[in-house]
Parts: C-alpha cells; sequence; structure tokens
C-alpha cells in the first residue's frame, strides 16, 4: 500500500483519534499574547475530576495511546497529578505542556520517577527580552529553572517547545543548543491566528522570507526536531518537508477544551469548529464518531481558489485555522502561502469583519477598560 | 550480503515488544511503543495479523507459514518486519531456560 492512500484513509478519518489534545483548564498564570485557548481565569464550569475520570476510561476503551495536555497552566489544577496518574494507569501516556512555573525540585523528582510521562517546557525566546515579550514578564526565568529542575531531578529527555515568531526565527540553532545542552528535545511549532493570536497574528507571524529560513533549516538541521507536521505549507518551497502532509483536524486530531466541548483542533476555539461536548449522550466517542461537522471534516476537501496551482498537492492548501482566523475562505490559499497567493486578499480583508475566538478567558484588566467597572479585581 | 541478512531474521524467533500496543484500523494498525513514544502505521492487514502470531511461533518464518502467507511474499514481509525491529516495535525474543 502506498504512502499517499495511507494519508487518503487517514483523510477519511478513523476510529478513535490518533493525536488528541485537551485543555484541561483554562486558568493560568501567565497571559501569553498568542495564547491559542485565550486564557488566564479558570471557566465555573470545568471539567470535574470525576468527569475528567470518566474521559479518560472513555480514551482508554478507544485505545487512544497518548493524550496531549495543556491549557491554560494545566499544573494548576488541584487534581492535575491524579489525573496523570489515573491516565497512565489506565494505558494513556501523557504529554503535557507547562510554563514550567510549578515544577519545583520537587515536582520535578515526583515527575521523574513517573512512567509515560512526556513534558513540554514552552519558551518563545533564547534571552528574556526576546521570551517575556510574548511570554510575559519573568517567565523565561521560569521556563529555564523548570528546565533545570527536570534535568537534575533525572527525568530524562523532556521537551523544549517553541512558537516561531518573527522575533525568535533567527535563534532557531540556538534553541536546538539549548535543548542539547539539557539532554532534551527541541519542538517548534508554528504560530496561529487563533485565540489571543488573531490580535497579535499579524506583527508576530515570520516574514516570508523568513518562513524559507524555517523551512531549510527544517530540511538541514531539523531530523530529530519535533515540528507536530505544523509547516506543511511550507511544503511548496521543494522538497517535502517529514511528516504527514495533511491537516488533521476532525480527521485523527481533535481537542476536549476545559468544560468539555470537543474542537476540530487546538488551533480552532470557534462555535463553527464546535463538534459537541464530551458532557452530551453517547460521550466522547459519539461526538468523534457522528458529529456533523466531523463527517463534513472528512469529506474530500474543494482546493478552491488553489485548483490551478501547481504546488497545491504538496501544501493541500495549509491550515484551516490560520485561513479561517485571517478571514479568508476556507478553501483559498493560507495566509502564509509561500507563492504570495494570500497576500492580496489579506490585504482585501477588514479586521473588523474577521471572526473572533468564541471564548475568551484573559484575566481582565481594570485599568484596559476605562469606560466599564470591573466586576472583580482579582486575577484568579 | 543481503541476502543473509533476510535469510537470519526470517530464521529469528520474533515477538512484538512487550510495551507496545497495537490499535486495529481499517489500514491495518497503529502500533504504539510505550517506552520509546514512537508511533508506526502497520499499512498491511497481513503484517498485522502476522505480528500478532510471532511470540507462538519459533520463527519468522514459522509464522508466515502459520499465517498461510505465499513463500513468494516472504522477502517483501522480512523487510517490513526488518523496519518494524528497527523501530523496536518488533524484538528479537530473549532466549529462555
Amino acid at each position: 500500500m502506498s504512502a499517499q492512500s495511507l494519508v487518503d484513509q487517514l483523510k477519511g478519518g478513523l476510529d478513535a483519534p490518533i493525536c488528541l489534545t485537551w485543555e484541561l483548564t483554562y486558568a493560568c498564570n501567565l497571559q501569553c499574547v498568542h495564547c491559542l485557548s485565550s486564557s488566564g481565569r479558570r471557566d465555573p464550569h470545568e471539567l470535574t475530576t470525576a468527569e475528567a475520570k470518566r474521559v479518560l476510561d472513555e480514551l482508554r476503551d478507544l485505545q487512544v495511546f497518548y493524550i496531549n495536555l495543556g491549557g491554560g497552566e494545566p499544573m494548576v489544577r488541584g487534581d492535575f497529578f491524579e489525573l496523570v496518574e489515573y491516565s497512565v494507569t489506565n494505558g494513556i501516556g501523557v504529554k503535557f505542556s507547562t510554563n514550567g512555573a510549578f515544577i519545583d525540585a520537587d515536582k520535578a523528582r515526583r515527575l521523574a520517577a513517573m512512567d509515560y510521562i512526556d513534558i513540554q517546557i514552552s519558551i518563545d525566546g533564547l534571552d528574556a527580552a526576546t521570551n517575556d515579550a510574548v511570554r510575559g514578564s519573568g517567565s523565561y526565568a521560569m521556563a529555564r529553572r523548570a528546565m533545570h529542575n527536570l534535568a537534575a531531578a533525572g527525568f530524562g529527555p523532556f521537551k523544549i517547545s517553541v512558537v516561531v515568531t518573527r522575533h525568535n526565527v533567527g535563534q532557531l540553532d540556538g534553541f536546538k543548543a539549548l535543548a542539547d545542552s539539557y539532554g532534551a528535545q527541541l519542538r517548534i511549532t508554528r504560530l496561529r491566528p487563533s485565540g489571543r493570536g488573531a490580535d497579535t497574528w499579524h506583527d508576530l507571524h515570520p516574514t516570508n522570507i523568513q518562513q524559507r529560513q524555517i523551512y531549510e533549516w527544517l530540511l538541514h538541521k531539523g531530523e530529530t526536531v519535533l515540528t507536530g507536521d505544523s509547516f506543511f505549507h511550507l511544503n511548496a518551497l521543494g522538497e517535502p518537508l517529514p511528516g504527514l502532509n495533511m491537516c488533521g483536524a476532525g480527521r485523527v486530531v481533535c481537542l476536549i477544551d476545559p468544560i468539555g466541548d470537543v474542537y476540530a483542533c487546538p488551533f480552532v476555539i470557534h462555535d463553527q469548529f464546535r463538534a459537541g461536548s464530551v458532557r452530551d449522550e453517547g460521550g466522547f466517542a459519539q461526538v468523534w464518531r457522528h458529529s456533523e461537522l466531523f463527517h463534513e471534516l472528512r469529506e474530500p476537501q474543494s482546493a478552491g481558489a488553489c485548483a490551478s496551482c501547481g504546488s497545491y498537492d504538496s501544501c493541500q492548501g495549509g491550515c484551516m485555522a490560520a485561513k479561517f482566523f485571517t478571514g479568508l475562505p476556507l478553501d483559498g490559499p493560507d495566509p502564509e502561502c509561500v507563492a504570495g497567493e494570500a497576500d492580496a486578499m489579506l490585504g482585501a480583508v477588514h479586521v473588523e469583519l474577521t471572526p473572533r475566538p468564541s471564548l475568551d478567558h484573559s484575566h481582565r484588566h481594570p485599568h484596559s477598560h476605562p469606560g466599564r467597572r470591573p466586576l472583580s479585581v482579582s486575577t484568579r | 550480503m543481503r541476502r543473509v541478512l533476510t535469510l537470519s531474521l526470517l530464521d529469528a524467533p520474533l515477538e512484538l515488544d512487550p510495551q507496545v500496543a497495537l490499535r486495529p484500523e481499517p489500514f491495518g494498525a497503529l502500533a504504539y511503543h510505550y517506552g520509546n513514544r514512537r508511533l508506526v502505521f502497520m499499512k498491511h492487514h497481513d503484517v498485522v495479523v502476522v505480528a500478532e502470531q510471532l511470540a507462538s511461533h519459533p520463527s519468522l518464518s514459522a509464522a508466515l507459514r502459520a499465517c498461510a502467507i505465499a513463500e513468494s511474499r516472504w522477502p517483501a514481509f522480512a523487510k517490513a518486519f526488518a523496519a518494524l525491529t528497527e523501530s523496536e516495535i518488533v524484538r528479537e525474543r530473549p532466549v529462555t531456560g
């Protein structure tokens, strides 16, 4: 069976996801300007421990091998370790993304003693100035401390996760060296205009010249670097990058948000891509297998405006979420189309008409809305 | 030389790594190694059937015979299992007793 027909089969969807992201809470100690889930404050309707365990029971029965936990900051949840242990005991490996704030020496040792745990520490700059401009004051030191603690506890090869922006493209070699210095693995992913990223993408996303730089770097130095296959839109530049060249949304990938809503992928927390809730009758499996939205996404997709472009087979039209939140048609070019097909279209989009993320849990800044009286000045 | 290598794998007692789980899929199966976290697409149903049978047979070739795989296809299977061994989904059975 050829590789192409495997991709075709995956496009038709599987009985259970391969890669499932579960944002455990909207609460976060940070307020990154590109946060995909606009996190900050906990949502009062977040899944309880018992509900979360029921979801894990379901995922075990579906033979989901591992889950990617995130947030918000997942370690903020008081039942974080309880859920992780429950998951692993049930044969579901856990990879979680954290800003590292809560990985002190004790927690690092506790994590190092557990099997089937993977940790991704987020960092978006090689120095405090570059990183903190995006992730907030003190976040660079926080991440480095966590890395140090994990290494000192003998955790083994954790992951260092970088969102590539206009300001850190030049630091890719440095990030690789940083990961090597800890015996860690580097993971770089694409900046998406999702969540709070909708407001910052235009200023932060790599320029056209930088996109080629990312592509060349991955091609020549990226052999041991993870990408979550997130740069497949760059394949139109030439030789394809390793990985599955396809959008997995609703086909092999999905997102469960903190209140149990199921979305097509981690980058589309918007009503239009909400497939259902794990709280609905039939639970997660019912949503995954029978939601109308997921069935639509598993149908062959039209190449639309890209049909006449010779590169469509290479880039597959790029990322659905990136198009959606920049106001481009879903069957048109990716906003970062390397052939420049989106440039004129982006210029014609009225920014105020682009879709807004459906949920916003950002911390309230009482002083930023002078006309509005804050409900609470608490940051929790 | 390649022939020698192929023959030796066919003669080898193999098994699925104990840290590996298989999930049946329309295209064959997904194999996941909990230890090295590698996810491997097993793109052929027959390969999946043979992989599941490996541990009950003294060698790969015995497993192929038991699964009624025509001998003309054995070189292709030897290649497939060499790749699965490489990614640690399948391993040589430790010698016992």
